[in-house]
């Protein structure tokens, strides 16, 4: 019983992560309607980019975000304003086509400068230390601290998209690009905000799939799988949606291992297809898309 | 000369003979072509089939899958498990193996075409991560590791290797003018008049009268049929297969996507300009390793950005060129 437990609480902690590679999946397709096929590599780009950090100033992963976080949120920003701006229109497309371009690159990039091999960070002590809730069940700290930063995360976009003057930016060219631009907002530079912040994000996750799993150049389109699916079932164009998404696809694997180690992945994709076909809108989305 | 409508033009037609000549060179390539030379026609083939099935499927029913390695796979399967475990002869596992698939796609779209635009992409990519999750616990068909064919039914097909290769290198002609023919002949029919009405707006189709979903599900599931042939035969030629070789999204969808963007997608033509130049690329770069697929993806973009159309796309435009009679014109009126 115990032991179901300890699988559920550790599942339920993993889907804290799922759910930050799923909300700055879902910011920008909000925001923009594109989906970017390279967010699992950018999310293994950062966790490198925070190797190369901690390497170089010695720093403790968790305090390397101080520099990887505006690191990628400038890159994202650049990223959007150099190369997916040029590509946003009415036709799905070209967007999709460029970033999954951009995928190979990255991937490919990825191996030829850090090599196959796959890495880890240390946490030093922080990645096996636990909180010991009764018998036979504990939570790592580690893993504690990554799910209540993802609600952080999330509960921040809330207030991001709902109460300040960006969001309200977000929420206008999302609603209507053409009307935004005539209220006098730059959309360009409102698309390049919200890939910016979707990047930040995805330094957070970066860094804590860092410290929690090896990770090597190839394991990015994984992560975009992972997120996509926590996205869909959560439910499209809702946030609170994408932790309930991941949580879910999170326990679902977790199960999945505890039964057959191979049936990790296959139990969250089983789940994933199951909900799309029997709920669709996703467990949190209203009226169907 | 008569008013109506016409689908040939001069270039057309001279472009039809051009083919014809070509076809009857290349069916006596065993002849003139070295072993390597043979291969790499081989090569060219497959892959020209699989775009050009990816480019009726993302270029004319606007179904843009990154998940088609599911079917490739697929057909690689269905090969070794027929031939392998109940000894069915491998050629006549091919066709097999695009019933096989055809039957499959009905499901796999039910559930996929919940998702639209670009959300269907990454729900098919999950569609194939599933196929190859599943192939690799199937412990008969060797697992994760995979499983060879075996060497008696290798033999059973031809005496000699070399026999065996003119016999893969004609079914791989065959095969691929059998397929493009097909393409060719949908595409000149009333459903291939709807195909490009939805290529070109989908609204308008629509309103046209046209049954989208229909149409959609129609080309997904022939498309399906095809990429499962192509991959029972290359498989056969490997005579090996393996979970991450037969659903790899490098082989099957990347390479397969680059070569159609980067040839011309929505045109019948692209496709062949795309392989023309993938091979030349390959042929000169593949030393490179990574670097080589880095700058394969960076000319997709810059194809996609400043010329959407791709090369052919970009110089038929300008040209008003089309190498077979597949457009159709108003003319004398």
């Amino acid at each position: 019983m115990t032991a179901w437990l300890n699988t559920i609480a550790q599942g339920v902690l993993v889907g804290g992560l799922y759910a930050m590679f799923a909300a700055g999946l879902s910011l920008i397709f909000g925001v923009m309607k594109l989906v970017n096929i390279a967010h699992g590599d950018l999310i293994v780009l950062a966790a490198y980019v925070a190797l190369m950090v901690t390497d170089a100033l010695g720093l403790n992963p968790i305090l390397s975000l101080i520099v990887v976080v505006p690191v990628m949120a400038t890159v994202g920003y650049l990223l959007q304003r150099g190369l997916l701006n040029r590509a946003l229109g009415e036709d799905i497309l070209p967007p999709l086509l460029v970033t999954f371009g951009l995928s190979v690159i990255l991937q490919n990039g990825l191996l030829q400068l850090f090599s196959a091999d796959s890495r880890r960070l240390q946490a030093g002590g922080l990645d096996v230390a636990s909180v010991k809730l009764a018998e036979g069940l504990s939570l790592g700290v580690l893993p504690l601290l990554q799910f209540a930063l993802a609600v952080l995360v999330i509960a921040g976009l809330h207030w991001l998209f709902y109460h300040t003057r960006l969001g309200r930016a977000f929420r206008a060219v999302s609603d209507d690009p053409r009307v935004a631009q005539l209220m006098g907002l730059d959309n360009r530079h409102v698309f390049g905000l919200a890939m910016a912040l979707s990047l930040a994000i995805v330094a957070v996750a970066g860094v804590f799939l860092a410290v929690r799993t090896n990770f090597d150049p190839a394991t990015g389109p994984a992560r975009l799988i992972f997120g996509f699916e926590a996205v869909i079932i959560g439910g499209l164009s809702s946030l609170w949606g994408t932790l309930v998404g991941g949580i879910l696809l999170g326990v679902v694997q977790a199960i999945g291992a505890e039964i057959d180690p191979g049936w990790q992945v296959l139990a969250g994709h089983v789940a994933f297809l199951a909900v799309l076909a029997i709920r669709p809108q996703g467990l949190l989305g209203g009226a169907r898309r | 000369m008569s008013g109506g409508v016409t689908r040939a033009t001069r270039a057309s037609n001279i472009g039809l003979v051009l083919a014809l000549a070509c076809l009857v060179a290349l069916a006596f390539a065993p002849f003139w072509a070295g072993r390597d030379g043979m291969r790499l026609l081989i090569d060219a083939y497959l892959y020209l089939v699989l775009a050009s099935l990816w480019n009726l499927l993302a270029g004319y029913a606007g179904l843009v899958s990154v998940g088609q390695q599911a079917f490739v796979g697929l057909g690689g399967y269905v090969l070794f498990g027929l031939a392998a475990l109940a000894g069915v002869p491998p050629l006549l596992c091919i066709p097999i193996a695009g019933i096989a698939a055809a039957i499959i796609a009905i499901p796999v779209a039910a559930i996929t075409f919940r998702l639209r635009g670009a959300y269907f992409a990454i729900g098919s990519w999950v569609m194939a991560e599933v196929f190859r999750l599943v192939a690799s616990q199937i412990s008969a068909l060797g697992g994760g590791s995979g499983i060879s064919l075996p060497a008696g039914i290798v033999t059973a097909m031809a005496a000699s290797r070399h026999g065996r290769e003119i016999l893969v290198y004609w079914v791989a002609l065959g095969l691929m003018v059998a397929i493009l023919g097909g393409i060719v002949a949908l595409l000149r029919s009333r459903h291939g008049l709807a195909l490009t009405a939805l290529r070109d707006n989908e609204m308008a189709a629509r309103s046209n009268g046209i049954d989208v979903r229909r149409t959609k599900l129609v080309v997904f599931i022939l498309v399906a049929a095809g990429t499962a042939m192509a991959g029972a035969l290359i498989f056969l030629q490997r005579l090996r297969i393996s979970p991450d070789a037969g659903f790899s999204v490098n082989d099957w969808t990347a390479f397969v996507i680059f070569i159609t963007v980067i040839g011309g997608i929505g045109r019948f033509e692209g496709p062949f300009v795309g392989v023309v130049v993938f091979f030349v690329l390959r042929e000169t770069l593949a030393d490179l390793g990574s670097l080589y697929l880095m700058i394969l993806g960076a000319i997709a973009i810059l194809v996609m950005l400043k010329a959407p159309r791709g090369l052919f796309g970009f110089i038929a435009e300008r040209t008003d060129t089309q190498l077979l009679p597949l457009q159709r014109r108003v003319r004398g009126v």
